[in-house]
């Protein structure tokens, strides 16, 4: 009948406009049924709104949603099959928590609401605390309490608002494993909406980076990273190392699938074809700094001067300047061998195939330095 | 000497407590006086005499009952209307609110002489005979900003993720009203009932332009016994109001904090 | 994150232009606009009217009835005003304590302590303000406490005092424009009190800390730091008390004398008794004109324009 999934959500060119601006711009996505999907960009992305859209608590101006073959776009948010984990959780402090638990279940009359409710508050262990008010529960255990709230409803799709935002670094280290956890066990779909690049890579199947009220682009975590499609996802998702550089025909050799390009200082720089996008000469040139190593262990070289070294235990992270003045991140790790002093000259390395290119038409600064909250 | 400097706050703030509570000290060590004649000033002996016989003096157990009777049914039309406008205010978006806001702000800034007496001027205008409903007509209408005020504060202070959240679990707004919304702001609702009924119970100035001979009010007996000399019962009924309402508070904030030992 | 989160709900709330509000509104405002904005302008209407009770009244735009009203009133007027003010710097005065006691100082009396506040308004405002003529009355309670403990001297130097700044007669308490201000300033002191905990309760101490941090003596601190933000509370509750101290003349009928007639005094008998309704009227719209100007001046120079 159909060729996609029968519990997918598909969002097809939806638009979102308020007033004065335009928060979600013509997005189309599929969320395969039974993934742990991520919505991963800075405020303001859009990325709330669409969630909202999804929740049926705002609507689309243009477009449609879908879950499998049927159409949501315009149910009230009480008649669709869609729960949140609110972002402050919204736990009803008036009920106690097993009636927060139960509240969608009794809302559609369902008879086994008692037994269904306690297994829920259980499956997140706190079991104990059904009797209790939500003033009386720490955040982490409010947290769970409201993701028990919306999985006991069986929901086709699962929103989870910022869900860890208000929690410590501890905590939401342990309760992203215990998503991960539940989210396997009960074999729903979670939509994840995060500003928190590394929330989304430990947690989700697939990610997609939004900027602008748009889709930057859409992968799996590793792939997201290793190939970034755009400055920003690259500068947004970890650290970044770009060098200009242009393709020309002169020093283009094709030896075994690697091309040549020329920095802005002549330096010939060997990266994989593969890597290479058809048709474009001025490129960016970007490598990871855990992917350059100081030493000339690498193929790709270039001379610099360190200009700082701080130490953040597991690792080193040095600026070695460029001649041309272009400092360049680099991460060692901590092997044993000595650090090396601010002002040392330096060769820093790499092979071929380690990089990832992109048009150099794009903003080498986009995405870098938007720190949230 | 450091000790006082240390604890001005505390010592002011007590001796301040003290001047807010002596009135009702008096009030209820006289309604144990046993008076020379008319005036409840001096003390002369203990009795428990206006105690046992609270209404042994002519007209003030009917002024205690129609102030009741006005006091609850103008609380609970306040209550009524002005919970409906702070619904309107809280949760929805209109025009015209700057101009709602002014309206509902301007009783509380009128002095009551001022709102007592153009409320006359219109009951003369309009020839109508004071009484027992302008009087009503008058409580509702400078309760009714005091319940707004309050209930929207209370509104205001509910996070509007919680109706959210009730549409999220399928409540529909009907549901979502009754089984969120509203017992989350019953307490301020309950509040402006309650100050709606002191306010009205306790007015003196606005009754008093509003009434007629046959519709004396229990502040308005008090006043024409305070130029013959108020007898003791008086006194009696203000302890007993006052007691009433320490008890009343009192035990709800007892209860409510052994709700929460208990659930701790 | 907020701009996307917050935007949502309001925005979708306010494409809805619907009917549902108005419903909500319409019983209430109504009876506002029925039975305080219409009596508003009646009583301004009443105040340019001319005739007598028992052949009625016609409008004439008599301008003059203020003129009259105001050349023969204006020193209850002014006293009014005058011992309103007083009455509201000294509930500050009291209030500011007090409030800072619950809501810092008090620890599990808090609750305590605010229904005490609160309960004395549900015994009669008349009950209370007759107990202090029992406090103050000559042979009172003050009076009899002081002789048993020798200390007469002090209430008779007070006595002289108030004599002196032209609040008391020299020999007495009650029936003096002392007595009056201090049944205004006890009175309205819980008007006072409420908004200012509502205020202080919610100022973070550290604040004060950070401040000496930053070399601010206790008293600097509190002028730059502290009061600033307990302006909305002082605010709310200068006006709270103010208003009604304006209007009010049941202190000064049951605590006071001749010699200190409130004009809401004045527009009661002028209304009740003396039946001479343009006057009274002409005094109440003159001192609602007063109090509006003296609201805005004072509210547009402490800079709250959010009141309710």
């Amino acid at each position: 009948m159909t060729e996609h999934g029968s519990g997918d959500l598909r969002l097809s060119s939806v638009t979102k406009s308020f007033e004065r601006f335009t928060a979600v711009d013509d997005i189309s996505l599929t969320i395969p049924q039974g993934s742990f999907f991520a919505l991963l960009g800075p405020s303001g992305c859009g990325k709330t709104t669409t969630l909202r859209m999804v929740a049926g608590l705002e609507q689309p101006t243009v477009g449609t949603i879908h879950i499998g073959d049927a159409d949501i776009t315009s149910l009230k948010p009480y008649q669709r099959n869609v729960n949140t984990v609110f972002q402050s959780y919204a736990l009803f402090p008036h009920l106690n928590i097993i009636d927060n638990v139960a509240f969608g279940l009794r809302q559609r009359k369902d008879g086994d609401w008692k037994r269904k409710a306690q297994e829920a508050l259980d499956l997140v262990e706190l079991g104990h605390t059904a009797k209790k008010k939500p003033t009386q529960l720490s955040g982490g255990m409010q947290q769970r309490v409201a993701l028990a709230r919306a999985l006991v409803n069986r929901p086709d799709v699962l929103l989870l608002d910022e869900p860890l935002g208000a929690l410590d670094l501890k905590l939401r280290r342990q309760m992203q494993l215990e998503l991960k956890r539940i989210q396997s066990e009960v074999g729903l779909t979670f939509i994840h909406v995060t500003h928190d690049q590394e929330e989304a890579m430990t947690m989700a199947d697939t990610i997609a980076v939004m900027n602008g009220g748009r889709i930057e682009q859409l992968a799996d975590p590793s792939t997201l990273y290793e190939k970034p499609a755009s400055t920003f996802v690259a500068n947004f998702l970890g650290q970044s190392n770009l060098l200009p550089a242009e393709v020309s025909a002169e020093v283009a050799s094709v030896e075994s699938g690697v091309v040549t390009v020329r920095t802005r200082d002549h330096d010939d720089i060997a990266v994989a074809a593969e890597h290479l996008p058809p048709g474009i000469r001025s490129v960016w040139v970007g490598v990871r700094p855990e992917k350059l190593r100081i030493g000339e262990a690498g193929r790709n070289r270039l001379r610099g001067v360190v200009t700082d070294a701080s130490f953040t235990g597991v690792a080193t992270q040095y600026l070695v300047r460029l001649p041309w003045g272009k400092e360049l991140v680099v991460v060692q790790q901590n092997d044993g061998s000595g650090r090396l002093p601010v002002g040392e000259n330096v060769t820093v390395s790499w092979d071929p195939g380690q990089e990832f290119i992109l048009d150099q038409a794009q903003d080498a600064d986009a995405g870098v330095e938007i720190d949230d909250d | 000497m450091s000790w006082l400097r240390r604890h001005t706050v505390q010592v002011i703030g007590l001796l301040v407590m003290a001047y807010i509570l002596l009135p009702n000290l008096v009030v209820l060590a006289f309604s144990f006086n046993k008076p020379n004649g008319r005036l409840n000033i001096t003390w002369q002996e203990f009795s428990f005499d206006a105690w046992l016989n609270p209404c042994d003096t002519p007209g003030i157990c009917s002024s205690v009952g129609l102030s009741l009777k006005i006091g609850i049914i103008a609380s609970l039309t306040a209550t009524v209307l002005g919970t409906l406008v702070a619904f309107a205010l809280g949760r929805h978006r209109f025009r015209g609110r700057a101009g709602t806001n002014v309206l509902i702000f301007m009783p509380m800034a009128t002095p009551e002489v001022v709102m007592g007496s153009s409320l006359l001027t219109l009951f003369i205008a309009l020839g109508v005979g004071t009484g027992q409903t302008t009087i009503l007509i008058a409580h509702i209408m400078f309760c009714l900003s005091f319940v707004v005020v309050t209930v929207k504060a209370r509104i205001a202070s509910l996070d509007p993720r919680l109706e959210e959240a009730a549409a999220d679990l399928y409540a529909s707004p009907a549901q979502a009203f009754r089984r969120v919304t509203l017992p989350l702001v019953a307490p301020g609702i309950a509040a402006g009932a309650l100050l709606a009924f002191s306010l009205s119970f306790d007015d003196y100035i606005i009754t008093n332009f509003n009434a007629s001979p046959s519709s004396v009010t229990f502040p308005m007996y008090i006043w024409g016994a305070a130029q013959r000399g108020v007898p003791v019962q008086v006194n009696v009924i203000g302890s007993v109001l006052f007691l009433a309402a320490v008890a009343f508070v009192g035990i709800g904030q007892l209860l409510a904090a052994g709700r929460q030992r208990a659930r701790a | 994150m907020t701009e996307a989160v917050s935007a949502g709900p309001a925005r979708r709330r306010r494409r809805r232009l619907n009917w549902v509000p108005y419903a909500l509104l319409a019983p209430g405002m109504l009876w506002l606009i029925v039975f305080f904005a219409v009596p508003t302008v009646s009583l301004v209407s009443q105040s340019l009217q001319t005739g007598d009770v028992f052949n009625g009244y016609t409008l004439t735009w008599h301008v003059q009835t203020y003129v009259d009203a105001l050349s023969t009133y204006w020193p209850q007027l002014v006293r009014s005003l005058v011992y309103a003010g007083l009455a509201t710097v000294f509930t500050l005065l009291l209030g500011y304590p007090l409030a800072w006691f619950i809501a810092h100082r008090s620890g599990r009396f808090k609750n305590v302590l605010l229904v005490l506040v609160i309960a004395p308004f549900f015994t009669s405002f008349l009950i209370r303000t007759l107990a202090w003529q029992t406090i103050l009355g000559n042979g009172g309670l003050l009076e009899t406490t002081t002789d048993a403990l020798h200390l007469s001297w002090l209430l008779h130097g007070f006595e002289s005092f108030l004599g002196l700044v032209g609040l008391g007669t020299g020999n007495q308490l009650l029936y003096t424009p002392f007595a009056v201000v201090a049944g205004l300033t006890y009175n309205f002191l819980p008007f006072m009190v409420l908004p200012l905990y509502a205020n202080i309760e919610r100022l973070d101490l550290r604040l004060v800390e950070a401040a000496s941090d930053l070399y601010a003596t206790p008293a600097s601190a509190f002028r730059k730091v502290i009061w600033p933000l307990s302006l909305p509370g002082v605010v709310a509750g200068t006006l709270l008390t103010f208003i009604p101290a304006a209007g009010d003349y049941i202190n000064s009928v049951l605590l006071g004398s001749t010699q200190t007639v409130m004009i809401g005094q004045v527009i009661d008998s002028q209304f009740l008794r003396v039946l001479n309704y343009p006057l009274a009227a002409a005094l109440s719209v003159s001192l609602m004109a007063l109090i509006i100007t003296f609201v805005t001046v004072y509210v547009r120079r402490a800079g709250t324009e959010e009141l309710v």
